[in-house]
């Protein structure tokens, strides 16, 4: 009796000992990989951590003091840029609602049994692993090329990339859904759409919304970034201003503000929709 | 049922009619909205105008470029001289004196075309024998070009003359000639040069060659094994930079690793002043969740232009920003599973007289640790692929490659090529982090 339990405890101990051991050295591993991936970066870029740290607060110090001199033209320029900021919010909004149109093509589609064609769910799943894996800046600028500037370029890229992300998780949830109001419709004679329509939609629609809304957050921080790098949109605008450089600050900072704002405006709406969407109550 | 109905029950009916029929106008109106919506769309973005601006040229000769490549065959008409370059790129030209087996270089060039065409460089004039058509001549008159068609023939839609310039363009082959140079560019599939140089020993063997060259036969360079001189004939790859394109893409999976697991490292412990049930107090939880709030909203746009001023352009840059927006995000839904655990566990380590270091190391962490990992591992995935747009922001990793590859607006084959990359290394990262979540969280 005493035998068996001191070899329990010494077989609990060996292995508490082992879970230890590579737990340190998961630990080593990992801060090795840290510091010297820091040393990497730190030597590839252009300056160096330790002697740009004392200029961080250089930049915007500079543009704030210029802003606050020039503050009377603030309200001027916010509502020059409005009309910018309301082609990003477009993009965003266009985006996603395309995207979520083809997201919900696809995750229909690839949803097993409710797939049109269950034989080829692999080959729409692919699909949308290699719309998500794309970045929207290769799209984007490839299409600006053919396109030329403007938003839809950017409007085109990111909905392909919401159509993979969202199909994901659009089919997650419809995976999980509750299959027997299909059936019930199938045995009446419903035709796919049918079924589609008032068996599966009315199960996942408030997580999908709630997903799409998410998306819509992500698709605006894309949007100004797309912007930056090519066409339409408030990035363009931050872009001409910062090149600018000296003198035009002030519309550096009523472009950071709106974006500031905006972003923190949708995020707060649609974190309070989402919670009312998923979790039935008001927050 | 009497026709007297009770008046709640009247009461109910209305008001489910009513209940309905707001249901209905409301289920009507979503779509009418987004029509109209897309309707304001349409015009704000000038779609109609779009047409008008489309460059279709354009995007044919991306589409080619991206699966071709051409080989210039070019006459330099003040020196004479002949010379064939992949590309027309002065790295992929053929020694003086070597062509591929479609050009016979000597006193008359010889050139072989697709669709049985042939064109002929006689000093500085050109002959091109194009099937179904006739002969055509191009030569220099001082400083006129003159073309000379077969006769009776008209002007075809394919050959445009100018006094100064002839183009003749047939798909698969063109042709140019003014008064500096003649040229004829050859499109043919494939990615040209993409395993070695012409300057390499191992240009231009086939596939069982090589394997023979690798295994068996002799060394070509004394100083080294062959597999180990094809590995550096690849990997120094003077027209696709095989080294540099795999150091990019390593940089920009270095500043999505960086910044993911630094914003950890640093939200992690801050997670806990914030969350409600471990905050020392209540302004130092309200003050955390603004900064959180605040390097959210401060979009990954403002910190890589506010950052890079500071530090330069470059990785270490990329790295910092996804740090910041990060923190932010990792802060929130950190300090939200904490406030989510469940007390019990920690009373249970308390009860034995564990100090607090000793509760939060055996009582919370291992309750908040998969939802921990399970984020990080899921932000690496996804800033995977935002270190590819960061990066061409602050130029450093595949992101500023491929925008230079771009800018060029020539080099397509190397846009796909990275393109191509991108796409496989987000796949990797996103199977890899799924692999390590159901391996190690989900038990």
């Amino acid at each position: 009796m005493t035998d068996a339990r001191a070899s329990l405890t010494a077989d609990y101990l060996g292995q508490v000992k082992r879970k230890r051991l590579y737990g340190g050295i998961l630990l080593i591993l990992f801060a090795a990989l840290m510091t010297s991936g820091w040393m990497v970066a730190d030597g590839r870029n252009a300056g160096g951590f330790w002697s740009g740290l004392h200029r961080i607060l250089d930049f915007p110090t500079e543009i704030l003091s210029e802003a606050a001199q020039n503050w009377r033209n603030l309200p001027g320029l916010f509502i020059h840029y409005l009309p910018s900021l309301v082609e990003t919010l477009n993009i965003a909004a266009v985006s996603t609602l395309f995207g979520a149109g083809l997201a919900t093509v696809l995750a229909m589609l690839s949803t097993r049994g409710l797939a049109l064609w269950p034989r080829l769910i692999p080959v729409f799943r692919r699909m949308m692993d290699i719309l998500r894996a794309v970045p929207e800046i290769v799209i984007a600028l490839v299409l600006i090329f053919i396109l030329g500037g403007g938003p839809v370029p950017a409007m085109i890229a990111i909905a392909l990339h919401t159509t993979g992300a969202l199909g994901k998780l659009f089919s997650e949830v419809s995976e999980n859904c509750d299959i027997k109001p299909v059936e019930g419709l199938e045995s009446v004679g419903a035709n796919w759409l049918q079924r589609v329509w008032f068996g599966i939609i009315p199960q996942v629609a408030p997580n999908w919304s709630s997903y799409a809304l998410l998306r819509f957050e992500i698709n605006i921080r894309a949007s100004a970034i797309l912007g930056f790098v090519g066409s339409g949109g408030i990035g363009y605008d931050l872009k001409t201003s910062l090149q600018w450089g000296l003198g035009k600050y002030d519309e550096v900072v009523a472009i950071f503000l709106l974006l500031f704002v905006t972003i923190m405006i949708v995020d707060h709406f649609s974190d309070r929709a989402r919670a009312r969407l998923v979790k039935g109550g008001r927050v | 049922m009497s026709m007297t109905a009770t008046a709640p029950q009247q009461m109910l009916h209305t008001t489910i009619t009513h209940r309905f029929a707001m249901r209905k106008r409301r289920a009507l109106a979503v779509p009418v909205l987004i029509v109209a919506y897309l309707i304001y769309v349409f015009f704000a973005f000038d779609l109609a105008g779009l047409a008008g601006r489309a460059r279709l040229d354009n995007g044919a000769i991306l589409l080619k470029d991206f699966w071709s490549y051409k080989t210039h065959v070019t006459r330099d008409n003040r020196s004479g001289e002949v010379s064939v370059a992949v590309e027309g790129e002065r790295k992929g030209t053929y020694p003086a004196g070597q062509a591929p087996d479609w050009v016979t270089l000597g006193a008359v060039t010889n050139i072989a075309l697709p669709g049985g065409a042939h064109a002929t460089y006689d000093g500085p004039t050109a002959r091109l024998d194009i099937p179904d058509f006739g002969r055509v001549t191009v030569a220099p008159d001082g400083r006129q070009i003159v073309l000379t068609l077969p006769d009776g023939a008209a002007l075809p839609d394919w050959i445009s003359a100018a006094p100064n310039r002839v183009d003749i363009n047939r798909g698969k082959w063109r042709f140019s000639m003014t008064k500096s140079r003649t040229e004829v560019f050859r499109y043919q599939p494939g990615w040209e040069l993409f395993f070695f140089t012409i300057d390499s020993p191992f240009h231009g063997k086939s596939l069982g060659d090589m394997i023979a060259l690798a295994l068996w036969e002799p060394r070509l360079d004394a100083t080294q094994p062959n597999i180990v001189a094809m590995a550096n004939g690849f990997w120094t790859n003077r027209m696709w930079h095989h080294d540099q394109v795999f150091g990019a893409l390593g940089e920009t999976v270095l500043m999505a690793f960086l910044g993911t697991m630094g914003a950890g490292l640093i939200a992690f412990p801050l997670a806990f002043f914030a969350a409600s049930n471990f905050a020392p107090a209540r302004s130092v939880r309200l003050l955390l969740r603004r900064l959180f709030d605040f390097l959210r909203g401060v979009d990954g746009l403002i910190w890589t232009v506010i950052l890079s001023r500071a530090f330069g352009p470059g990785p270490l840059t990329g790295s910092l920003a996804i740090l910041m927006t990060d923190t932010g995000t990792f802060g929130k839904t950190f300090s939200e599973a904490l406030e989510n655990i469940d007390g019990k566990q920690v009373e249970g380590i308390a009860s034995t007289g564990a100090t607090t270091l000793q509760r939060a190391r055996f009582g919370v962490i291992p309750q908040v640790a998969p939802v921990v990992l399970s984020q990080l591992l899921y932000y690496l995935e996804s800033n995977t692929r935002s270190a590819t747009v960061i990066g061409a922001l602050v130029g450093g990793g595949i992101g500023l490659l491929l925008t230079q590859a771009i800018i060029t607006q020539k080099d397509w084959e190397e846009v796909c090529y990275y393109m191509i990359l991108i796409v496989l290394m987000v796949m990797v990262m996103d199977s890899l982090s799924g692999w390590i979540r159901r391996r190690f969280i989900k038990g």
